[in-house]
């Protein structure tokens, strides 16, 4: 017990250079705190508003359909299945049938794919009743990025040519009723929401399909021929994949704020032992063992982790606190920059294990990084080191 | 005597309403009309060496290149000019299409949405290339009128597609009555609406044939004055060997 009460009097006698370390791995660790934090409030921020809005309990896909091949798109629709219509009708399940197309906004050549969705649906948090009774002939619906894109506004008209189900031309000009205001790109850029029926007949597709999205906790009825189920796991694999790699590309800023700490750290342990080498002698010279002497050295170092956690609570527990209420706000230009949905802002989520975790990791490290000057004691002689002399 | 002037008014009438039935009879059907101009715009092979000139909303850029054609199934384009394109290749097999650019040297198959893009950023989509340009055998046709058009007297055919599957649902063309040559054409979406206009501006006898050696094809649905397409030369039935038609031949 006189080791540690021993390191802490030393580490605490140090003063303004304890303090100092102390600060440093502070800023590496509550920056850690808060960064994994605000990577986990937006996974779970944008697993909420990605399943309401868009992928609701997973959905079915008529075969052959890849979101990412748009070769596949003009192929991609086929009659709801009989077990899937029965959700639909019960609201329990919404129908999607998608068509490309070309849109003329302003004179200019878009491509977009044309969405069809029943207006009165109530499967997902989308705001298709917008496409009921405007008294347009052709009604849609676009989101707001959309809309500055193409340089469109609610009321405009825009002439739209597709090629129906069996390869023939046609061309209708459709009405703008609503720009809806989303933080979901995936629902927005190059698409254009129309009632399903109405597109259905657009494009010769009666009752036809091209995926059927089951509302939110609706278990999947099974394997249906013709259709393959998407899980949540997989929909949002992607969004999470991409949330880890720019949690990856983060994690090289506290790599770097614990590296400056640790160097310091590392530095004021060789410094101590120079210094305290005559203190160190005379300690062997009265019997302390060299296992003693080293784990004493390495537990002032490792001390400065405590520190540093004690030191962070103080100024990081009010700071994150103020975060996680207050979130981490964004313009929706900023929040378009990230390349997926943002709501209206990030609100962190910081766990018991987080938390723990990070205390651990600094701790362990630290003890390292002391442990590795103080081995320098391991081969001093006590003759030497009372001379002043490190051997 | 006002027996007599009605006996000739009568007969003058008579005259003039038969001279009008044998005029009709004179006039060939719809049929033998497509017939006609099939026979004029789809020979066996050539090999044409053409302009495209791209009017857009702000400037004008050409594009030269040269085609080897075999029927309707298979054709070979190598862009010659701007330097920019220079070996940009294209390979048509009966409805596949791929596209060959030297400076990523990699093939592209064009296919799905694809098709749908403009070839160089001209009024004609990948698809339009792709039409099967048969009129008989696509179209059920109508003689609805004659009409002067580019100074020469025409036929005017209604087209209504046979089959739900070809690309425009409706078209009209202006027909040279003698030569056989489309001087004017439109091409209607399934709605009606306008979707694609072709004129004519010169025509050519070559090799017993009318070849329509100047021509502007205008996407009416966006701005600008459309696509002019100038034939700078043209060989007629001349010998292509097979390996021009393969996907190898893009490589090269």
């Amino acid at each position: 017990m006189i080791i540690p009460k021993l390191a802490l009097r030393n580490m605490l006698g140090a003063g303004i250079k304890t303090w100092l370390n102390a600060a440093v791995l502070s800023m590496a660790f509550v920056t850690i705190i808060g960064a994994q934090g605000l990577y986990r409030g937006w996974d779970a921020d944008i697993s909420r508003i990605m399943t309401a809005a868009e992928y609701g309990g997973g959905q079915y896909w008529v075969k052959g359909f890849d979101p990412y091949d748009p070769f596949t798109l003009q192929d991609a629709h086929a009659a709801v299945p009989p077990a899937l219509t029965e959700r639909v009708e019960a609201g329990k399940a919404t129908a999607l049938l998608y068509v490309p197309a070309t849109i003329y906004p302003g004179g200019r050549i878009r491509s977009v794919v044309l969405k069809g969705i029943e207006p009165g649906q109530k499967a997902l948090e989308f705001p298709s009743s917008a496409l009921a009774g405007s008294g347009a002939e052709l009604p849609a619906l676009i989101g707001n990025r959309m809309a500055k894109a193409a340089g469109l506004a609610k009321g405009d008209t825009v002439t739209a040519r597709w090629r129906d189900a069996r390869g023939s031309y046609d061309a209708r000009d459709l009405t703008i009723v609503e720009v809806m205001r989303t933080s979901v790109q995936s629902i927005d850029e190059g698409q254009i929401w129309m009632p399903l029926q109405t597109l259905r007949k657009m494009a010769g597709m009666p009752g036809e399909a091209t995926m059927v999205t089951l509302a939110k906790d609706i278990p999947a009825p099974g394997a249906i021929p013709g259709w393959d189920f998407k899980g949540l796991d997989l929909l949002l694999k992607d969004i999470r994949d991409l949330i880890a790699a720019k949690q990856i590309g983060g994690s090289i800023v506290y790599v770097i704020l614990m590296f400056l700490a640790m160097l310091a750290v590392f530095d004021t342990q060789l410094l101590s032992i120079w210094r305290r080498r005559k203190e160190i002698g005379t300690m062997m010279a009265m019997g302390v063992t060299r296992g003693r002497a080293v784990a004493l050295f390495t537990l002032e170092g490792g001390l400065n982790g405590v520190f540093a956690a004690l030191l962070g609570a103080v100024w990081g527990i009010p700071l994150l606190a103020y975060f996680a209420k207050h979130g981490m706000t964004f313009t929706s230009e900023q929040a378009d920059s990230f390349g997926m949905a943002v709501d209206k802002g990030i609100f962190p989520v910081y766990g018991a294990g987080l938390v723990l975790g990070t205390t651990f990791l600094v701790f362990a490290v630290t003890l390292i990084v002391s442990y590795l000057p103080a081995r320098k004691i391991s081969r001093l002689k006590a003759t030497d080191a009372l001379r002043g002399r490190m051997s | 005597m006002r027996k007599t002037a009605l006996g000739i008014i009568l007969l003058l009438l008579a005259a003039g309403a038969a001279a009008a039935l044998a005029a009709r009879a004179q006039a060939p059907s719809a049929e033998t009309i497509l017939d006609r101009v099939d026979r004029n715009a789809v020979p066996g092979t050539k090999i044409i060496v053409a302009e495209m000139t791209i009017h857009g909303r702000r400037d004008s850029r050409t594009i030269k290149a040269k085609s080897w054609i075999q029927g309707e199934e298979k054709a070979f384009t190598e862009y010659l000019d701007p330097p920019r394109e220079r070996g940009v290749k294209m390979l048509k097999l009966g409805d596949q299409l791929w596209t060959y650019s030297p400076d990523a040297d990699r093939t592209i198959a064009i296919s799905g949405h694809m098709l749908r893009q403009s070839v160089m950023g001209s009024d004609m989509s990948y698809e339009d290339m792709m039409e099967d340009s048969k009129l008989r055998q696509a179209y059920e046709a109508k003689v609805s009128g004659e009409e002067a058009c580019a100074g020469r007297p025409c036929w005017v055919l209604e087209m209504t597609a046979k089959a739900g599957e070809t690309a425009y649902p409706a078209r009209k063309a202006w027909v040279d009555k003698e030569r056989y040559v489309v001087l004017k054409e439109e091409r209607y979406a399934k709605s009606g609406k306008l979707l694609k206009t072709l004129e004519v501006k010169s025509v050519v006898s070559k090799g017993g044939r009318w070849i329509q050696d100047r021509a502007v094809f205008r996407d009416v649905l966006k701005p600008g004055s459309g696509t002019e397409m100038v034939i700078l030369s043209i060989e007629l039935d001349p010998v292509i060997p097979d390996v021009v038609f393969s996907k190898a031949s893009l490589r090269k």
